[in-house]
């Protein structure tokens, strides 16, 4: 199936879960990744319930705590 | 007020601007701003403010003036090194601009003294560089109903967002907790590409100026990312439902400013 990961299309496997596309996009620091998908907030603690369907749109947002 | 003929010189492309105007010139030399941390991202803030003449600028940093600062933070020169940074601040700004009243605040914000430090001002930049500030700016903003812009930096990317009362996320409603202490590097950590703090500190003062002028869409509802290496920049939708946030959402549980304690090896706190 075809999905949107930070902008890029992506083939990927049916049944794909959201923790297993963490691993496989090598997400940094993924303990503390905020990760939506279709515009929706997903929490961490439910990335390995949510399976990813055709067209999902998966955006991942990092903490960036620099400034000064 | 009329404007003076030095401020029409001064403002003449402002001025020329269907956008901004003579009205809007007014509305600029009537708003005050606060910016938080005199740093990578203040620095260049506060000169585009302090030239665009926004009227009253605040400026919140205890720290003084270190050489390695000086590879971003261009508001301060060679000869402010020891110099407080609020003060080196001021007087760059007033070099650039008469017309701009400036208010120094030389200390950490912490849960005590932020809602008082905001609460004189239009627009509130987070020009800091650690999570505990970034969360408690956020929180006080939230509580005091300022609308203010989020940047983050390091290395080679950036990014930022801005918040504006009832007009979409906030930043816990993104980031929700800080990162346990050293679980995320701080720029001292991992380093910054200078001119990242003039990329997105320029951009902070981009949204100050539009909110003042109430003119164009503000980044409410979006994150801005910048990869500088990929020359990519991406402006990503967040999610619209807010009614669950810990602090803007329908049911409040945090009702107090929380002090969160500061990675230890950030060395700087602000």
């Amino acid at each position: 199936m075809t999905i949107t990961v930070t902008g890029t299309k992506k083939e990927v496997a049916d049944g794909l879960t959201l923790a297993q596309l963490v691993i496989d996009e090598k997400v940094e620091t993924p303990e503390y990744v905020t990760a939506s998908v279709n515009e929706e907030f997903i929490s961490s603690s439910s990335f390995e319930d949510t399976v990813l369907k055709e067209g999902d749109n998966v955006e991942f947002i990092y903490f960036m705590g620099g400034g000064q | 007020m009329a404007f003076t003929n030095e401020q029409l010189e001064r403002y003449s492309r402002h001025i020329i601007l269907k956008e901004v105007g003579a009205k809007g010139q007014k509305k600029l030399l009537n708003a005050k701003v606060l910016i938080i941390g005199a740093g990578g991202l203040g620095a260049p803030a506060a000169l585009y403010l302090a030239a665009a003449g926004v009227g009253t600028i605040g400026i919140a940093d205890a720290d003084e003036v270190d050489l390695s600062n000086l590879q971003r933070q261009v508001i301060h020169t060679t000869a402010d090194v020891g110099k407080a940074k609020v003060q080196s601040a001021k007087e760059t700004m007033e070099a650039i601009n008469p017309d701009v009243t400036v208010n120094t605040y030389r200390t950490f914000i912490d849960s005590e003294n932020i809602l008082d430090i905001i609460k004189d001002y239009d627009f509130v930049i987070d020009g800091t560089d650690n999570f505990p500030a970034k969360f408690l700016i956020n929180d006080a903003c939230v509580m005091a109903k300022k609308p203010f812009s989020h940047a983050g930096i390091i290395r080679f990317k950036g990014q930022l967002m801005t918040y504006v009362p009832g007009q979409g996320p906030c930043y816990r409603c993104v980031f929700k907790n800080p990162p346990p202490k050293d679980a995320v590097p701080t720029c001292k950590q991992a380093g910054v590409i200078g001119a990242m703090g003039g990329v997105i500190g320029s951009l902070q003062a981009m949204e100050a100026i539009k909110y003042i002028l109430g003119t164009g869409d503000l980044l409410t509802g979006y994150l801005l990312t910048y990869d500088a290496l990929k020359m990519e920049f991406r402006k990503i939708k967040l999610p619209t439902d807010t009614s669950k946030c810990p602090i803007c959402g329908e049911h409040p549980t945090i009702t107090k400013l929380i002090d969160y304690e500061q990675a230890e090896c950030d060395g700087v706190h602000l």
